[in-house]
């Protein structure tokens, strides 16, 4: 196999196991918020906020494979 | 094949200076921008009519948010981190309008964002614990702690940059990919989505920023 597919197969690779991990986390953040905001519905803007800031901090390892891909496809220095 | 997310187009030269396509984008959106908060201050009363009572909720609100975050009188804050969401907002959507692209969409932009963040978060740390108290507060709650402190410095700038970079990016190459692979109207969805990505991405920019402020000045305290 040339550089080429490999690099293409390692950014699958990278971004479908890479998104398993932060999927399962989310699911499991918005998860505990909507309990926490059914027994405190007062609190909702306080959870919600504190939610996004830490969605957005999950999100980023999601993100971080997709940039690893992106560089295997489009700026490998191997493949050129 | 698309082209390369990495690269951005140039567009002309300013003499040795490359001017890329997002750079000529932000201008535009500095200017519409600027243009709008202009018109939108004029005659400016105390008795607020519809235009001025909708700046007044937006100016409020977002005041209210950063004192809840950091916990003392926004007002020193509000003009950085206002903007910043303002900016960031306009950017993200601009991306929507045919024949545009969102300028956060290339690495440059969040980058340089990202970059006054970082500084601005030093400058506000020093001005409300002095040069001491700042430097100090690197080293808590240890002195074994000082690197790791300064790491985390660095790595929280460059995922700030990263986030937004990959979430808007990765919107537009959706957008794109759907529109080469299935048509013209099909990705109308995914652009509803896009709406949705790029204020909630403009929310998070201002509100980690805030964070990243409230944690450099000190929480509360009115030493």
């Amino acid at each position: 196999m040339d550089a080429k597919l490999l690099s293409i197969i390692g950014a699958v690779v990278a971004v479908s196991i890479g998104s398993i991990g932060p999927a399962l986390a989310e699911g499991r953040s918005v998860a505990a918020a909507m309990d926490a905001i059914a027994r405190q519905p007062e609190a909702a803007g306080t959870i919600s906020r504190t939610l996004f800031v830490g969605l957005a901090m999950i999100e980023t390892m999601a993100i971080y494979c997709l940039v690893i891909a992106l560089l295997l496809l489009f700026a490998n220095p191997y493949a050129a | 094949m698309q082209a390369s997310p990495l690269v951005s187009t140039v567009v002309f030269h300013l003499g040795a200076v490359p001017i890329t396509r997002p750079v000529v984008t932000t201008w535009g959106l500095m200017a519409a921008l600027a243009a709008a908060c202009r018109v939108a201050t004029r005659r400016l009363g105390s008795l607020p009519g519809g235009r001025q009572a909708l700046l007044e909720v937006l100016v409020t609100g977002m005041a209210r948010q950063i004192e809840e975050v950091i916990g003392r009188d926004p007002r020193p804050f509000l003009p950085l981190l206002g903007t910043l969401f303002v900016f960031l907002a306009a950017a993200n959507l601009s991306g929507l309008v045919p024949g545009v692209e969102a300028p956060t969409s290339r690495l440059e932009t969040p980058a340089a964002l990202a970059l006054v963040v970082f500084f601005s978060v030093h400058y506000f740390g020093v001005r409300a614990r002095g040069w001491r108290g700042y430097l100090a507060s690197f080293a808590q709650p240890r002195l074994v702690m000082l690197p790791l402190n300064v790491l985390s410095e660095i790595t929280r700038t460059f995922s700030l940059m990263v986030r937004l970079f990959g979430n808007v990016m990765s919107g537009e190459f959706m957008v794109g990919l759907v529109v080469a692979l299935a048509g013209l109207f099909v990705p109308i969805p995914l652009m509803a989505l896009e709406l949705l990505v790029g204020l909630v991405q403009a929310y998070i920019f201002s509100v980690l920023a805030t964070v990243f402020v409230g944690a450099a000045v000190g929480g509360g305290g009115k030493e």
